[in-house]
Formats: structure tokens, sequence, C-alpha cells
């Protein structure tokens, strides 16, 4: 802050200060964190004990003595990956999930190109339409599209998933494509057309790999919204083992095995693992994604 | 540049390019996502005959998906360059924008009105009825509390994740070395599901009867105090609070970030200024820096209510509605899944509709005096 204008005697003195002060500030600020923690940490700990230790005792007894290893399983993991078809949703989930990210981003990347660079009729009425857009609450789609599925045998399929995760994902994927893409240098884009560079050619060669931040942000922002996903793949996909994914598996396990924590604890663990690398790895990216998608309807 | 070739035309090329235009537009809109689709359903259909792989399906189905749209858009282009001049690039910019057109089009736009349509007819939308549905949501007692409850939702979720965002996001800021571990783990329930985030609730809230050990957190402490075990889920209405818990717990890390980079953007020299004056850290906060940020506050009040609005995995998980726990978003879907009422599930969901159109409106004209 401030503190580099200050001589030396004084800067130790304002750190002094400022260390006290912000003593009591840290202790609430950290013990919010703590408790903010402690449901998640709940379910971690009570996923790795054995099924009658969890309905024995609360989880946090585990704290006293964490070293006796013998009150750690891996079973339960097993046990929900093969019996309770967890491990076939959590294939199902990445089955749903990479196509449903892909195919939105080229489509919205081409659209998001010619709004910005290209001249046709309605292209502003048509953008405005598509930000007016953005915050349509999906609930409004399903019974028309429900029904339109039925009628062309697509109903439970990973093609209806995909391409209704496509039709909900387009219109912030092209506004916030659109917003990073039209503030590219024009230099750039009528240096290209000069040395005779199709429009084509100009969109993969220079604009595409130009928007490498932005799209990561988005993919990012759509991999969570989909994987997280509950409502779309109840409607289009049904809780079927065959197809269902990881969070609709979930919520059918919930009420499948009401008090078997165990089976329960390990589910909903391996259903977050991968946001929660993700959220690790890539904590920039996921925050503004997040940030920027936020609105989405 | 080549346009000067053809100048002498121009009146000639005029009539007959706008006569040919218009459908070639529609023409080459169409070809990316028809065929995309087309090539899709056969590939799988094929598949399903042949009883292959999951993986292999998945791994056919992503290449044939990915790649059918980029050979299709390099084919689209390739035959509008086949062209005549005039034509060509009055045509060509609906290869690159056409396909997003049409299956928003398809798919928000078509069902958007069907379901305003169909929220006006019967339980399989044979029959006109008028405003029967709408009458009969906002008489049915179970509605009415679905409701209640979605405006206990938007007014206590919203409330507290902005107001606990924003005193977070401040005090965050003077904790020096702790400050990214602190924001982590208050982030970090964004990452989780609400499928997820409902069963940990869950379990915190679990419940055994008196005697028996407690496991849920909750009860834990509570009989630790002295009290007899509860029931939370059940107890109404306070049930509603435990769920909105939820949520405030999977947001108020989101607002706190938000918020959080806002602060940071509040210049030093206005603070020590306050500071010099004599401001006390409280008239700073309220004199100061919300001032400063109200935009950004403005901007995370409207995209929490828009996200609270529609809440449905958390209800669905943790009480399916009983308990008169029920919200729009889970009625809607019990009226289609349950009840097959195209009517009334229609109609929830163009409330929901309703509801968001202010912000959509805000959105647009944000927009707008933003571009000009």
């Amino acid at each position: 802050m401030t503190l580099e204008t200050r001589t030396d005697g004084n800067r130790a003195m304002a750190w002094l200060r400022n260390f006290f002060s912000a003593a009591p500030v840290r202790l609430v600020v950290l013990g919010i964190a703590f408790i903010w923690t402690l449901p998640t940490m709940g379910i971690l700990i009570s996923s790795l004990r054995p099924e009658d230790s969890i309905k024995a005792s609360g989880w946090w007894t585990m704290l006293e003595h964490p070293f006796e290893a013998a009150q750690w399983t891996m079973a339960n993991y097993a046990r929900v990956l093969t019996t309770d078809g967890i491990g076939e949703a959590f294939i199902n989930s990445l089955l749903v999930t990479i196509p449903s990210v892909v195919i939105p981003i080229t489509i919205a990347a081409f659209a998001a190109y010619a709004f910005a660079w290209m001249e046709f009729p309605g292209r502003a009425v048509l953008f405005v339409l598509i930000v007016g857009l953005m915050v349509v609450p999906l609930q409004v789609t399903l019974i028309p599209l429900l029904r339109l599925y039925i009628g062309w045998d697509m109903n439970g399929t990973f093609l209806g998933v995909w391409l209704a995760h496509t039709g909900f994902g387009l219109p912030l994927a092209v506004f916030l494509l659109f917003g990073y893409i039209s503030s590219l240098p024009a230099e750039i884009i009528e240096s290209a057309k000069v040395d005779g560079a199709s429009p084509f050619t100009t969109f993969t060669q220079l604009v595409l790999p130009l928007s490498v931040p932005v799209i990561a942000s988005f993919a990012i922002f759509q991999f969570l919204w989909v994987w997280n996903d509950l409502l779309v793949a109840l409607v289009f996909l049904g809780t079927s083992r065959e197809v269902s994914v990881i969070t609709a598996r979930l919520a059918a396990l919930v009420g499948e095995r009401g008090e078997q924590w165990h089976v329960l604890t390990a589910g909903a663990f391996i259903a977050m693992v991968i946001p929660l690398i993700v959220f690790f790895l890539l904590q920039r990216y996921f925050v503004r994604g997040l940030t920027a998608g936020s609105v989405k309807g | 540049m080549q346009e000067t070739v053809v100048s002498g035309q121009t009146s000639e090329t005029s009539w007959w390019t706008r006569l040919t235009a218009g459908p070639l537009r529609i023409l080459v809109s169409l070809i990316v996502p028809v065929l995309t689709f087309l090539a899709l359903r056969w590939s799988f259909a094929y598949m399903r005959d042949t009883e292959a792989n999951k993986l292999l399906i998945g791994a056919v189905a992503l290449i044939v998906g990915v790649g059918a749209v980029w050979v299709l858009f390099i084919l689209t282009d390739n035959v509008v360059s086949l062209l005549p001049e005039r034509v060509r690039e009055s045509v060509r910019p609906f290869v690159f924008v056409g396909p997003a057109l049409v299956v928003i089009a398809l798919y928000l736009i078509y069902p958007m009105l069907n379901t305003l349509w169909l929220s006006f007819g019967n339980a399989n939308g044979t029959e006109f009825v008028g405003v029967d549905n709408y009458l009969y949501l906002f008489t049915s007692p179970a509605n009415l509390i679905a409701f209640r409850n979605n405006v206990l939702w938007l007014v206590f979720v919203t409330g507290f994740v902005v107001s606990m965002g924003l005193v977070i996001a401040v005090m965050v800021d003077r904790i020096g070395f702790w400050e990214p571990i602190a924001k982590s783990f208050i982030f970090l329930p964004m990452a989780i599901s609400s499928v997820g985030a409902s069963i940990i609730w869950k379990f915190v809230y679990s419940f055994q009867p008196a005697g028996r050990p407690q496991i849920g957190l909750f009860n834990a402490i509570y009989t630790a105090f002295g009290g007899d075990p509860q029931g939370w889920l059940i107890i109404k209405p306070w049930n509603n609070f435990f769920l909105i818990a939820i949520m405030i717990w999977m947001l108020t890390g989101f607002a706190m970030v938000v918020i959080s980079a806002a602060v940071k953007g509040v210049p030093s020299e206005l603070l020590e200024a306050a500071r010099i004056d004599g401001a006390t850290e409280i008239q700073i906060f309220f004199g100061v820096i919300i001032p400063y940020i109200q935009g950004t506050l403005l901007t995370i009040t409207t995209t929490v209510i828009i996200m609270v609005l529609k809440v449905f995995d958390i209800v669905y998980v943790m009480t399916n509605g009983q308990h008169e726990t029920e919200v729009l978003a889970n009625a809607m879907y019990r009226e289609l899944f349950r009840f097959r009422h195209y009517g009334r599930s229609g109609a929830l969901a163009v409330i929901l509709l309703l509801a968001v159109i202010p912000v959509m409106i805000y959105n647009v004209r944000g927009f707008r005096q933003q571009r000009r």
C-alpha cells in the first residue's frame, strides 16, 4: 500500500500497528473459512470410514486419533464405483460434458467473429436478442424440447443432451467471445485482408489463436456447469443406469439409500473430484469464467 | 477491392443479389447444423445397432460431432466462394453466424414461444383453456407455498450472500499472508454441484433418535448443549431456512471473490485521505468503499437473484418439496413428470421467465449504452 513512502522506522511501527489491529480480523476470517470447510470435511472423512463406525460415532471423533490405520478404508469407494453404478455414471458424465463444451465453443466462435468483423443486415438487432436470451431460465424450454425429442426418438440419448447444452450455452458463449474478439485491434484484421486472406483463413489462422484466453474461461465455466447440472440431465437423459450422469445417479442414490452414509459420502466425493481439480489448478480462469458466466439462464 | 471489376453491372446485379441472397443465406445457415445433426444421428443409430462399447461410442461421437462441425464450416465456406461476387459477400457472413442463429432459434426461441402457448392449454396441450392454469397456480394452497418459499429464498439468499460476501471481502483484504488461503476455502463450495452440496448438508442435518450417537454435526452440537435431537428438515417453516443455508454456503465465496476484486480497486489515496480526516473504519466502509463499488454490488445482486429464482437441485435432493419446502422450479418439474400437465408446468416456467424480464431489459440497456 502506501507503506513504501514512509521511512524505515515508521514502516516498522506501522507494520506492528497493522499486525495487531489485523489480528482480530484475521481470527474472524480464518474462523469463517474453517466453518465453511467443516461440512465438506465431514463427508470426506466419513467416506473413508467403515460403514459401522460411521453409524457409531461422529466423523469428528476420527480427529482424536487420526493415525490409526485400521479405522480408515477405501472399501466405500470400491463399492460405489461398482455396485452403485457411480463408475459408469462418471464415464457418462464425461461423455456428456466434453462434447457439450466443444460444440458450442466452435459454433459460437464463428458467430462471434461475424458479429464483430462482418457486415450483414440485422446484425445489431440479432446481437441484442442474444444478449437478452442469456438470462432466459432454461425451464421455459424444457417441455417443447422434450416433446420434440420424444417425436424424433432422441429422448434419453447423449446426442439430445449435447445439443440441448449447446443451445443453452450458445448465447453466453457468443456474448463472451464477441466481447473479446471485437476488441482485437482492427489493423490486424485489416492487414490480413490486404494480404489476401479470406475471412475464413483470417478467422482460423489469426482470430482463433488470439482468442484462447476467453475460450479457456468459457470452456471452464461450461464444463463445470454441465458437469454439475442436474435438471437438463434429468429431463433429457433420465435416471436409467445406462445413460444417467453422476449428479442424477447421486440424486437417485439419496432416494434409494437415504441413510447409508458410507455410500452417499463416497459417491458425492467422486462427483466433486474433477471440479475440485479444476478449481485448484486453474483458479484464475475458474474465477474469470464463473464471473463472466454467472448470468447464464 | 475487386468491386471495381463489376462496377459496370451494379444496377443489374443488385436486384438479382437481393432476390437470391435471402434464400441463400437461409440455406448456408442450415447446412452446418442440419448435416451435423444427421451425421451424429446416423452414427449413433449405427453404433447402437452394433452394440459398440460405450467409450468407443463417446470417442466416435466426439470425433464426428466436432469434426463434422468443422468440416461443414469449411465446406460451406468453399461452396459460398464459388458464388458470383456480389451474392457471395452478402451471403458469406451467414456461413459464420447462421449455424448459431439456427441453434438458438430451435433451442431457445421456438421452445419459449411454444411454452407460452402451452401455458394457456390443458394437460396435454390439446385444448385452449385461457388463463385457467395461472388461476389455478395463484389459488392452490400448495403452489402459494411455493411462491412464498421462492420469496424467502430470494430475500434471504440474496441478502446474506451479498452482505456476507461484502463484509468478508473487506476483511479478507487486511489479513495479508492468509488472504488467498482463506479465500480459497470460502470459495470452494462454488465448485461443488448442488447435488453434492445437498448430500454434504444432509449429512450435517442428519438425525438419529435420542439415545443413539448423533452423527450429524448440527444435532451433535445441539444435544451437547442439552437439546433433544431434531429432524431439522421436517420442522415447518424453519426447514426452508436450512435449505436456504445451503445456497448461502455455496454462493457467499463467489460474491466475496467478485466484490474483493472491486474492493482492491478502491484507490488507496482515497482511503488514506479519509483516515487522515479522522474517519473510523466503519465510516470508511460505508462512506468510501460502498459508494465506490456499488456497480459491482448491483451486478452481483442481480446475478444471485437470477440463480436463486431457478433454485431446483437443492430442493429436489433434500426434500423434493415435501413438508412445505416446495419452490417454483421443482413444482414445474413435478407438474411435468409426475402429473404430465403441460399447461401448469408451462405456466410455472412462464412465471419464472416473467420474473427475469427486468434483468433482461437491464442487461440489454446496459449493453447498448456500453456500445454507444
